[in-house]
């Protein structure tokens, strides 16, 4: 059994291509085309020395002793905080530049719910002299102001999604819709593991430079490339995907995937999505996602922006449901406590989607010997005004 | 015979229309079916509303978000439906996203659909090759028609695959579009209309997406059997109720 896609676009039985007959010639050309141009050396060239001097990978792999005595075990971070514009995102918005280009695009959409992937990608098409235009809820426009600004500043034309419930998922509507209405001249970056195949499998290949890394690094730390267990927080899951990749098949080491519980998962405010979630279609994909009986997709809730998407990429839904993957899931105030810990004992301000991922050590015990590689999404300075509020600092 | 085909052999351009059911009251379903078949509608797409309808533009938008409030679900508006073969003659067809047909479950879906007198569906997220490949022989069963999508961006081998397995009409949108933009057509849309009429298709084509007037259906229906109104209708029912069905239709047909 492989965790990877299939030829068809699936992972087991989530994935595929659930789209209006409209953007079909859109994602029939990235079908046809993503795994050639990825492959050739001078995109490989172009896309590794931009992750070098423009982002500055490789991002380093932290041991974090004092952390690490805490909860008697070794956790190393992967500290893909530190990369240029402050996540994970970025490297994906890399290498679909690159993509974009080559197919000829002159102009970029993206959907941003928090602002990340937005900032992130209004940072390449400026790198690249590319037109961008930014879809995000109107909601999230108003609580996202200094991301919305960066945007701005960027040269990104931000819109806001005026539709539903106004947030992360109306912002990809609205992206979708955009492609539909201009399907010649522009490039749909999406920012995590979702969409219609083949976007869970291109942003896991752009992703998967975290788990390459992660193996050298851990080799030259510890003698081996395989660690015991690798954690990371899933909203889409795109950080996880990357820390996963090339681990998939390796069932000595172990996957967590953390999702956000919000106020707990039976709260009726939560976005763990593999609890809570049913078999589904959302933006063009056949996974896990939050709907009512009815198949009425439901708007999910976190105190972080980054993880309330109502589904998950169709990679993580399989690694749910043949057990690759242990999914834990970690509510607000778990996060905002494992968030702080992390500020005191070792001077990191995570985002709070990482914290997520953090506070798995209060639930879970570890071996002294294990070695738990942590994926460290992005840092917190984004979410200064939510830790502020929440700890009344 | 299927009542589409039997429509699509008159000798007559057809109007279809679209309209959100629930909206803009929960039970006006039967009563803007009964009127738009007395009005002189050939056909009706009665639209299942969803959540986040990713080939609609503002209104059916608005329009589906509103009937969802009003408490439109599968089950309601299949029961609304139950005895509308009583009143109504006209082909019925149902047009919604994919998700809230999996989650009925689609032989369900079907066999309720067979039941009511539903004659076909439309869902814009089915792709050909999946319904090919796992929903034909349930939705022949039930002796559904499922109507398929082409775009002017649709190639000619594509267009071609789709013809040979529909066995309805094919539903042609307009313009590389949501539903709901643009106004008349221009020289584009005028070569692509005959462009796909000089394919000589098996199947009939009724054209959709920017018709809203007497104008852009005469335009449509030059070049094809037929054309499809919904986010002009929706417009009407939102700024004049359920009362005036007749001035619009005649607006139409004038």
């Amino acid at each position: 059994m492989s965790y990877n896609v299939n030829n068809k676009g699936y992972y087991g039985e989530f994935g595929g291509a659930y789209i209006p007959e409209m953007l079909y010639p859109n994602v029939e050309e990235l079908r046809q085309n993503y795994l050639k141009i990825m492959g050739e050396p001078s995109f490989q060239k172009e896309f590794n020395q931009l992750l070098k001097d423009y982002v500055g990978r490789p991002s380093p792999l932290y041991f974090a002793k004092r952390l690490s005595a805490k909860h008697k075990t070794k956790i190393y971070l992967k500290r893909e905080d530190l990369n240029h514009t402050g996540a994970h995102k970025i490297n994906n918005t890399i290498g679909q530049i690159l993509m974009a280009q080559r197919l000829g695009k002159k102009r970029i959409i993206a959907e941003t719910g928090a602002g990340q992937h937005g900032v992130a990608t209004a940072t390449v098409c400026a790198l690249m002299g590319l037109e961008c235009i930014v879809y995000m809820g109107e909601i999230d426009i108003a609580r996202q102001a200094p991301n919305v600004a960066r945007m701005k500043m960027l040269g990104a034309t931000v819109v806001p999604a005026l539709s539903g419930s106004r947030t992360l998922k109306d912002a990809t509507n609205e992206a979708i819709r955009d492609w539909i209405n201009n399907p010649v001249d522009t490039h749909y970056i999406i920012g995590s593991v979702v969409g219609p195949h083949p976007y869970p499998d291109m942003v896991a290949r752009f992703q998967s430079v975290v788990s390459d890394e992660i193996q050298w690094q851990l080799y030259e730390l510890e003698g081996t490339t395989k660690p015991n267990y690798v954690v990371a927080c899933v909203g889409g899951g795109s950080n996880a995907a990357g820390a996963y990749y090339h681990y998939l098949e390796d069932t000595e080491v172990k996957l967590i995937a953390v999702e956000a519980a919000g106020l707990g998962v039976d709260s009726g405010e939560s976005a763990a999505t593999s609890v809570l979630g049913k078999e589904g279609i959302i933006h063009g994909s056949k996974t896990l996602l939050m709907q009512t009986k009815d198949g009425q997709i439901i708007e999910p809730y976190s105190i972080s922006a980054g993880l309330d998407y109502p589904g998950v990429g169709p990679m993580h839904a399989n690694l749910y449901k043949t057990g690759r993957a242990e999914f834990i899931s970690i509510t607000d105030d778990e996060a905002m406590k494992a968030g702080l810990e992390l500020c005191k004992l070792e001077g990191i301000i995570p985002a709070i989607e990482s914290s997520h991922a953090l506070a798995i050590f209060e639930q879970k015990k570890f071996k002294p010997n294990d070695i738990v590689v942590l994926s460290l999404s992005g840092r917190g300075d984004k979410d200064l005004d939510t830790y502020i509020n929440h700890f009344k600092l | 015979m299927n009542r589409i085909n039997k429509k699509l052999q008159e000798d007559k351009k057809l109007l279809s229309i679209y309209f959100t059911a629930g909206y803009p009251n929960l039970n006006d379903t039967v009563t803007i079916i009964q009127d738009l078949e007395k009005s002189g509608v050939d056909m009706i797409e009665i639209g299942l509303p969803f959540s986040d309808p990713l080939a609609d533009g503002p209104t059916i938008q608005a329009s589906s978000t509103q009937a969802l409030k009003n408490g439109m679900t599968t089950e309601v508006l299949f029961s609304q439906l139950k005895d509308i073969r009583k009143s109504v003659n006209i082909p019925l067809i149902i047009m919604g996203y994919f998700n809230p047909m999996l989650q009925y479950g689609v032989e369900a879906f079907c066999k309720k659909c067979a039941e009511i007198g539903i004659d076909g569906l439309i869902i814009p997220d089915l792709p050909v090759d999946v319904y090919n490949e796992q929903y034909k022989a349930t939705f022949e069963k039930y002796e559904l028609i499922n109507m398929f999508l082409i775009t002017p961006q649709t190639s000619v081998e594509r267009i071609n695959f789709i013809d040979s397995i529909s066995n309805g009409f094919i539903y042609m949108v307009s313009s590389a579009s949501v539903t709901g933009s643009n106004s008349g057509f221009g020289d584009e849309q005028t070569k692509y209309f005959k462009r796909i009429a000089e394919m000589n298709l098996k199947n009939p084509q009724i054209i959709g997406f920017g018709i809203s007037n007497n104008e852009t259906f005469t335009q449509a229906t030059t070049h094809a059997k037929g054309a499809i109104i919904g986010s002009a209708f929706i417009k009407h029912l939102t700024n004049n109720g359920v009362n005036t069905i007749t001035n619009f239709v005649s607006s139409i047909l004038k």
